[in-house]
């Protein structure tokens, strides 16, 4: 796949696509770019190790709903979350905003730092690509990083450290809160519905 | 505080698993046939009556939004529920342990506000980071087909509904009701114009409602224990529960069910082991989300959390995400960190919010260090009058908010920055630094 023009669905995909596009009325295909163009994502993850979208990639997606390649390449541009240029096998993605920085996004940063990883690059390895990225979603549970798939909650120097030396040594560190926390409850156990605990 | 017994998200944390068996334990989906025979003009009467005020932010009365949509749908123009998802301002994160641990009540949720207000089908707009959590979903909403709950003869009722999950992809703008219905069609989130109102003419051009994810899980709680007991709870017109998301510089931040007008105090130390520091240490508080001004500690240690309380403090409840700043806190860059996210954040449509939301960023960045002239805390002040109100969308007050407060409040924090940066005063201590 020099050139990514061969690029076709798996067969497993294809029965996915045709699963998102029938969650749309007929004639509304175009609705489903977005799934679509997530799952072309995916599934060049699973291929090369890398998940992003070539421009050829993009056309065959555009190609499957009837949609002129530069509305399906508007939305590739306008989201966040397709990846233009290849990335690392790792996205690690920190949240930078207010409820996060509060809470010591510097020293998640610093984190990564150490560990020779720099925003907006992807280390000489190909393993981490660092991005600063807007509110998570998970601001009781700050600071926070995505890195592909999972979060990694409740961070510090030292955890940050923890959970990218583990991806390094091709371990998966637990996802969620890195201080034992159970989701948003508080600290030290729930203060409503204790007896549901 | 709340007693345990009118909780309507008895799972929110997840200690038990979020599958329907589980779930109908909980008390979802149990004769929900018996809530549709109630009819569809009194579902949305006691929606109304229950006093449910939207829980996206904007607090607009819930079932009078559901009667502006059309009681007799034309068959070529169906009527379409569209439950925003899209979670991304700023300290919210609510809706994202609604979805990942009580996902049923969110869609027998959607099925009795879609079928209340003649809705077709439902589409489920979440946001593109919430990768697990829409997984959660996606298989939550299988199980409701597979009962038969959802699909042709809804839980045997006779009315045909469908619920369909579709992604976002990380853009904050999606949030906004227009903006997420362009997304759904297809294209770029940018936001429409308004009229035509999406009750008139929204998804594909036909009848749409959007609601929040937790206006919408509430509604079968509702229902069920009426509509009194949820306006008993709170003020007036702030009646019912919600879930408040303290972030930080409390000493356990959480998400937690509350009555609504609970005093800010109350719910810390209930909830929250108090603020970091002691109350004295307490500088101010951001109450509902990114968007809405700060309010200053003395201001808000006893104003009840909801609508009206906050709205006279000049802030909000926005979402309820309630940031807590204690004074270790460069209050400065804290809200130019907010300026740098509005800027990042902004399609690029309007221009006052294109180039205005950079604009306002850079010079909330100077202030930081206080390298600026005197005058231009006014000017700044000035900027953000023009950007409010002079765009499409509410992402240009909302941008324009959060500075507006920090200049009401922290006014002379910022002079002394200048000041001291043109040595007019001795150096005192180091800027403070971030917490932690």
């Amino acid at each position: 796949m020099s050139d990514f023009r061969d690029f076709r669905w798996t067969p497993e995909n294809a029965r996915e696509a045709e699963r998102i596009i029938a969650r749309y009325p007929k004639g509304r295909e175009a609705s489903a770019i977005m799934p679509l163009l997530w799952l072309a994502q995916n599934q060049m993850r699973d291929e090369t190790g890398i998940a992003w979208l070539p421009l050829p990639v993009i056309e065959y997606v555009a190609a499957q709903i009837g949609m002129p390649k530069i509305r399906a390449l508007e939305v590739a541009t306008f989201y966040t979350m397709y990846n233009l240029k290849p990335i690392g096998r790792f996205h690690v993605q920190v949240c930078g905003t207010t409820p996060c920085w509060l809470r010591g996004s510097d020293e998640v940063f610093r984190a990564c730092f150490d560990r020779g990883l720099k925003k907006g690059e992807t280390t000489p390895d190909g393993l981490f690509t660092l991005s600063e990225v807007e509110c998570l979603g998970a601001c009781a549970n700050a600071p926070v990083m995505q890195v592909n798939d999972d979060n990694y909650e409740d961070l510090s120097y030292e955890t940050t450290l923890a959970v990218l030396d583990a991806l390094a040594a091709g371990r998966t560190p637990k996802p969620g809160s890195q201080i034992g926390r159970t989701a948003s409850c508080p600290e030290g156990g729930p203060t409503t519905l204790k007896e549901l605990a | 505080m709340l007693a345990d017994r009118d909780r309507i998200f008895t799972n929110l944390y997840g200690f038990q698993p979020w599958g329907i068996t589980h779930a109908m334990q909980r008390g979802d989906w149990v004769d929900t046939r018996a809530l549709m025979a109630m009819g569809q003009d009194a579902i949305i009467a006691a929606v109304k009556e229950s006093g449910l005020r939207g829980r996206g932010g904007a607090g607009f009365p819930t079932g009078m939004k559901w009667s502006f949509m059309p009681k007799e749908p034309k068959p070529d123009r169906p009527s379409f529920l569209v439950v925003n998802a899209d979670e991304s301002e700023p300290g919210s994160c609510k809706d994202r342990e609604i979805i990942r641990h009580e996902p049923h009540k969110l869609i027998e949720g959607a099925l009795l506000a879609g079928y209340a207000m003649r809705a077709r089908a439902a589409y489920i707009y979440i946001r593109g980071e919430y990768i697990r959590e829409a997984e959660v979903l996606f298989a939550a909403v299988e199980e409701a087909y597979a009962k038969g709950f959802l699909g042709r003869n809804a839980c045997g009722s006779g009315y045909e509904f469908d619920v369909f999950v579709h992604r976002g992809a990380g853009a904050y703008i999606c949030g906004e009701e227009t903006a997420m219905i362009e997304s759904l069609e297809g294209k770029k989130g940018q936001p429409r114009l308004k009229p035509p109102f999406p009750a008139g003419a929204g998804l594909y051009g036909c009848p749409t409602t959007v609601n929040n994810v937790e206006s919408i899980a509430v509604v079968p709680t509702i229902l069920r224990r009426g509509a009194d007991w949820f306006a008993g709870i709170g003020r007036p017109n702030n009646s019912g529960t919600k879930l408040f998301q303290i972030s930080g510089h409390v000493n356990r931040p959480c998400v937690v069910e509350e009555a609504m007008s609970i005093p800010f105090r109350t719910l810390i130390e209930e909830h929250c082991g108090g603020i970091r520091g002691g109350w004295d240490n307490l500088l101010a508080v951001i109450p509902g989300g990114s968007s809405v001004p700060l309010v200053p500690a003395e201001q808000i240690i006893d104003c009840p959390m909801d609508f009206d309380a906050l709205k006279e403090l000049k802030s909000g409840l926005g979402t309820a995400a309630v940031i807590v700043m204690d004074k270790s806190t460069d209050i400065v860059k804290a809200i130019a960190r907010l300026s740098y996210f509005y800027k990042h954040e902004s399609c690029g449509q309007c221009t006052p919010c294109r180039e205005g939301t950079g604009w306002m960023w850079r010079v909330m960045e100077r202030l930081v260090t206080g390298d600026a002239e005197p005058h231009e805390i006014d000017l700044l002040l000035d900027v953000t009058t023009q950007v409010e109100g002079h765009t499409i969308c509410a992402l240009g007050d909302a941008a324009a908010w959060p500075i507006q407060g920090l200049i009401r409040h922290f006014r002379p924090e910022i002079e002394r920055r200048i000041a001291r940066r043109k040595g007019f005063v001795a150096m005192p201590e180091a800027l403070p630094q971030a917490a932690e």
